[in-house]
């Protein structure tokens, strides 16, 4: 199920096997048949590290979902919670806990804490007296998980929130221990670069507890030669775009959950011949979405412009393999094109969803409304009228557009032209307050401690020197035959992404002056490796660098650095890592406060 | 604050050209291709890539198990019964293997005992956490540790006895070399202990002066819901406005609407900026006057005055004024459910007021109101006035909200722009300002093309035979 993990530059699938060790090892210590109650959350990201199958071998013959009231009945005897380390999760473990003793009383609690174990959890399960009845309390560290042969995600939705907004570190020092960990397996990264607090945060901590474990020396062979930190806040503006890859606008449109896309079925019903099933196409048809398969791997970094013509492409080719049943004449010519059968009906079934979902992106992508916003996104970036109110703007506020789509154009406005005039900020905000609800003020004063929607301080706007200085916008953008980064956003080249490219060469000193207008130092560390375990370089070789987005990073960086991995002079492979795949919507949503959003 | 002209240079200007479709459609000769495909090939489906349960979970993987356990054990009481078997989930693997040419089920064993080589030795085993017995551990506290080691074996996940740490110094040592761990977990553990053990002046004080100690206590008292120690905190520290943002924030959870009412007014007095406090009046003032009209319209339609409506409560501003757009247009201004008491109260733009007005009054289909709104009354009798928004938007909102054609045509007229009204005019099959303009243009082919597209027989063909045979007129083509 996980080949394609090993497929890429770095084999990620060693971490994934690592990580299915961990679980063996303490599946193994609670001895005898087992039943997992889950926290539902986690069933996603547990699903990019096992399957059914691996849990069942260690004797788990039942699963629910956690929540109040007993644990349904299950003759076995072990009972163990995965849970995220939360206070309302703890209260409904309390329950279960006091439901099931009159009745079961031979059966064992565990907890299994994801991705750390909380002292806080632990007290309150003391303090209501539960605390003894568990026989193992522990951690499973899943940090980093491999979504693919080329990224890793903490999948920790919150932390752009507790890091920028409420200053909780939490996050950093799990990034850094999954560094760590990462080191373990992979070596030593030589060299760690890093712009933003966040970043030289992370870069303070690893260090540090390199120094503590000092004594046990890391004799792997480094793999990366390069760790790149970034903090979100020093590009806020990449996410807020639209993202036009195709992996990009489905994420946009659809949202993409831990590898899985919901779509809507009526694109997908070619024939369910003779099984009535009127009812079961309004169930949203469920894709996983990945490299190993080989034609999604092609697709899905073009820009969506360029996915038409890819998909007619293959189609062609498919087409042709399956006429040459016309050419099987002999008794072995036949029998090699049946053998081929199976590979041609997955490439045939590959093409046909991938055709059903470019139909529905383009429903959307060709409207009006798709238009208009880009067209206004794609003026704020080069800089036309940001410095006074918007009439899109106000007139999508009229009708009563979402609101996370009218913060995401009012953030980019103010992201664009450095910050609003008080006027024009006065007037969006009573808009929005009018219109949306007085509620959201706790909102906007998030957006404004964020920096994404805030007063102008100083007159000078630097935001045109940045972008004329990294090339941020590049009139000419090459959608078919990209030979820029900036194809992702047809003509906006991200500026993250520019400073990942920028440091690769010619090197950050050529940029001093704007990355002092960026906020956050920006610094270079070296982490010694023992001797011998200096890579000797062939000619020609690449080299290897971890970016690591502190905050989030969009599909449509991602595509932007693999575009930059395949450049023929590149010289320089990128694996990603991130604390959370985002997209404007999701990213805006979680710096709202709001009692729908909310929820955990 | 933007004037008209600007509104229609936006609707008109061009538009900057990336991410444009081109001429041939791809996407569709690929759909093409696909059908075709289909009907060379008697497909079965069942080996179509991964197999799906109908929840939409992919067979085999956890959150499909999670489903299928629990449906089992819902239909059979005791729970014993079969569990999925696993067999079936096998059928279910992807075909993307056989795709990559590779066996089904990923990895073959030899390469899972290599890399489990690797990692016996690596130095990842020395983070995971070793296994304990807490009902063994939480009883046994003989050991003197230092601060350091406290920490050490807190972020080890072992149990350590802070109440040994006694004095106040003990217990800031313990708290700086939990800091200097970093590890949240275990700075959260000894401000649990502090907090039970200083009083808040004493424990307040220190936190101002350990800024990363601070943030883990506020996120902490967050996270236990203790508001009000949450609140002393700040306030100690001066940081006065967070704290009213803080408290306000405490009505998004207070169902009662009378109650959330008084809520809000308590706020008042609190210190917010100048611009939020605004904000805050605003909002109380939004929901007593919606309690008030909602407590008259109950009466009102108890009584059969009013039809049954849905709620205005906690509405936002722009659709209470909808509301009362809709149910009390024509009370005086005096009357608290006024529109223009509203507009008066709130200080609601002008544009704001017109296009929900004539919104509203256009669901209504009360067109003598509509057309209302365009006069003024000026000392001389009614005028024309130019409205807050282009005609072409005026438009639009009348037509989401099925105005007739003749009501539509009087404000097709009305728009500057010649290209736009004629596009419009077309778009809303306003024929006689299309025949008009063409009239006027003396544009002979454009009339005679749009000939074909008004109904046969109909008065506008008619009047379109009558210009076309008009020999008065001088056609420039």
């Amino acid at each position: 199920m996980a080949a394609h993990l090993s497929s890429g530059r770095v084999n990620l699938n060693i971490l994934r096997e690592a990580a299915r060790k961990e679980l063996r090892v303490f599946l193994d210590k609670c001895a005898g048949s087992k039943a997992i109650v889950w926290d539902e959350y986690l069933t996603g990201p547990f699903g990019l590290i096992a399957q059914y199958s691996l849990l069942k071998e260690h004797e788990v013959e039942k699963m629910f979902t956690l929540k109040s009231g007993r644990v349904p009945p299950a003759d076995v005897k072990n009972v163990i919670f995965f849970v995220r380390p939360r206070l309302e999760l703890m209260d409904i473990i309390v329950d279960n806990v006091f439901s099931e003793d009159k009745l079961h009383s031979s059966r064992d609690f565990h907890i299994l804490f994801v991705p750390r174990r909380s002292l806080l959890c632990e007290q309150r399960l003391k303090e209501q007296g539960v605390l003894g009845s568990f026989v193992n309390i522990e951690e499973y560290i899943l940090d980093l998980i491999p979504c693919d042969s080329d990224l890793l995600s903490m999948e920790y939705e919150s932390a752009f929130r507790e890091c920028y907004l409420e200053n909780d570190q939490t996050s950093l020092y799990h990034t850094a221990k999954g560094l760590i960990n990462l080191q373990a397996l992979y070596g030593t990264i030589p060299q760690i670069y890093g712009k933003g607090e966040c970043a030289r945060h992370v870069a303070n901590m690893m260090l540090r507890m390199k120094r503590e474990f000092a004594g046990s020396q890391n004799q792997i062979l480094p793999v990366f030669d390069s760790l790149l930190l970034l903090d979100r806040n020093v590009d806020l503006l990449t996410p807020l775009a639209t993202q036009l890859t195709y992996e990009g606008l489905i994420d946009e449109i659809y949202g993409i959950t831990n590898g899985y896309v919901k779509l809507p079925p009526e694109k997908f019903a070619e024939k369910k011949q003779g099984e009535g099933s009127k009812d079961l196409l309004t169930e949203r048809k469920k894709l996983q979405l990945n490299s190993a398969e080989e034609l999604y791997a092609e697709i899905r970094d073009k820009n969506f412009n360029a996915v038409g013509a890819a998909l007619s492409k293959k189609a062609k080719i498919i087409s042709a393999a399956f006429e040459e049943r016309h050419n099987a004449k002999t008794v072995v010519e036949i029998k090699q094109f049946v053998s081929q059968l199976p590979h041609m009906q997955a490439a045939r079934s590959s093409l046909a969803n991938h055709t059903s979902i470019a139909e529905l992106i383009k429903e959307i992508t060709t409207s009006e409304a798709f238009f208009d916003n880009l067209t206004v996104e794609q003026e704020f970036m080069t800089g036309i009228d940001t410095d006074k109110v918007n009439t899109y703007i106000e007139d999508r506020i009229a009708q009563k557009e979402k609101l996370t789509k009218i913060l995401r154009l009012m953030c980019m406005q103010s992201v664009c032209n450095n910050g609003l005039k008080q006027k024009v900020l006065d007037y969006y905000k009573r808009e929005i307050f009018q219109a949306y609800g007085y509620e959201h003020m706790l909102t906007l004063n998030n957006l404004e401690k964020m920096g994404l929607f805030k007063p102008q301080t100083s007159s000078r706007n630097n935001y045109p020197t940045i972008r004329k200085t990294l090339k941020l916008w590049m009139e000419d953008a090459n959608e078919q035959n990209p030979n820029d980064i900036s194809y992702v956003y047809s003509g906006y080249a991200p500026l993250s992404i520019r400073l990942t490219q920028l440091l690769a060469r010619p090197g950050w000193r050529s940029i001093e002056e704007v990355l002092k207008m960026l906020p956050g130092p920006h610094f270079e560390e070296r982490q010694q490796l023992p001797g011998g375990l200096h890579k000797k370089r062939h000619q020609g070789e690449n080299r290897t660098t971890l970016v690591f987005f502190l905050g989030g990073v969009t599909y449509a960086e991602i595509a932007a650095l693999r575009f930059l991995s395949q450049m023929e002079d590149g010289g320089m492979e990128y694996v990603i890592a991130t604390t959370k795949l985002i997209n404007g919507t999701s990213w805006i949503g979680s710096l709202m406060d709001h009692p729908a959003s909310k929820a955990p | 604050m933007k004037s008209n002209t600007d509104d229609e240079e936006f609707w008109t200007r061009s538009r900057l050209g990336a991410f444009d479709f081109g001429p041939e459609d791809e996407v569709k000769e690929s759909r093409q291709a696909v059908n075709q495909i289909s009907h060379m090939v008697e497909l079965n489906n069942d080996d179509d890539m991964q197999k799906f349960s109908w929840s939409g979970d992919p067979v085999g993987s956890i959150s499909w198990s999670v489903r299928e356990t629990e449906l089992s054990s819902q239909s059979t009481e005791k729970g014993v019964a079969d569990t999925p078997s696993i067999i079936k989930s096998n059928s279910g693997y992807s075909l993307t293997s056989l795709f990559k040419g590779k066996a089904k089920g990923g990895l073959p064993e030899k390469n899972f005992l290599s890399f489990s080589d690797v990692l016996d030795d690596s130095p990842a085993r020395l983070h995971t956490a070793e296994i304990r017995n807490p009902k063994f551990e939480y009883k046994d506290f003989t050991s003197d540790w230092s601060p350091e080691e406290s920490s050490r074996r807190l972020q080890q996940g072992k149990a350590v006895p802070l109440e040994k740490f006694r004095s106040l110094r003990d217990k800031l040592s313990l708290l700086d070399s939990a800091i200097s761990t970093n590890d949240g977990n275990v700075i959260t553990a000894v401000l649990i202990h502090l907090k039970r053990t200083l009083s808040r002046e004493v424990l307040f004080r220190e936190l101002a002066s350990r800024p990363t100690a601070l943030r883990h206590f506020i996120q902490y008292l967050n996270e236990t819901g203790e508001q009000k120690v949450l609140l002393q905190l700040l306030g100690a520290l001066g940081r006065t406005e967070e704290a009213a943002l803080l408290q306000y924030k405490e009505h998004l959870s207070i169902t009662d609407d009378n109650k959330r009412r008084d809520f809000l007014k308590s706020c008042l007095r609190l210190p917010f900026s100048a611009e939020d406090s605004a904000h805050v009046e605003d909002h109380f003032t939004l929901l007593e006057r919606q309690l008030m009209i909602q407590a008259t319209d109950r009466q009102a339609e108890c009584g059969g005055k009013l039809p049954k409506r849905a709620s205005v409560l906690n509405m936002p501003l722009i659709a209470t004024l909808a509301y009362c757009c809709f149910n009390h247009y024509s009370k005086p201004e005096g009357n608290f459910s006024s529109p223009l008491n509203i507009r008066q109260t709130f200080k609601i733009t002008e544009k704001q007021y017109f296009m929900t007005a004539l919104a509203a009054r256009a669901e209504m289909k009360a067109w003598p109101d509509v057309d209302a709104l365009f006069n003024s009354r000026k000392w001389l009798g009614l005028t024309r006035k130019k409205p807050p928004l282009s005609f072409q938007r005026v438009v639009d909102i009348l037509q989401k909200n099925s105005a007739p054609t003749q009501v539509l045509q009087d404000y097709v007229a009305m728009v500057e722009d010649a290209e736009l009204r004629i596009s419009l005019a077309q778009k809303h099959n306003c024929h006689d300002i299309v025949i008009n303009m063409y009239r006027d243009q003396k544009d002979r082919q454009q009339m005679i093309r749009y000939r074909g597209k008004v109904g046969r027989g109909s008065a506008e063909e008619r009047k379109i035979d009558e210009l076309l045979n008009n020999m008065q007129i001088r056609w420039k083509n």
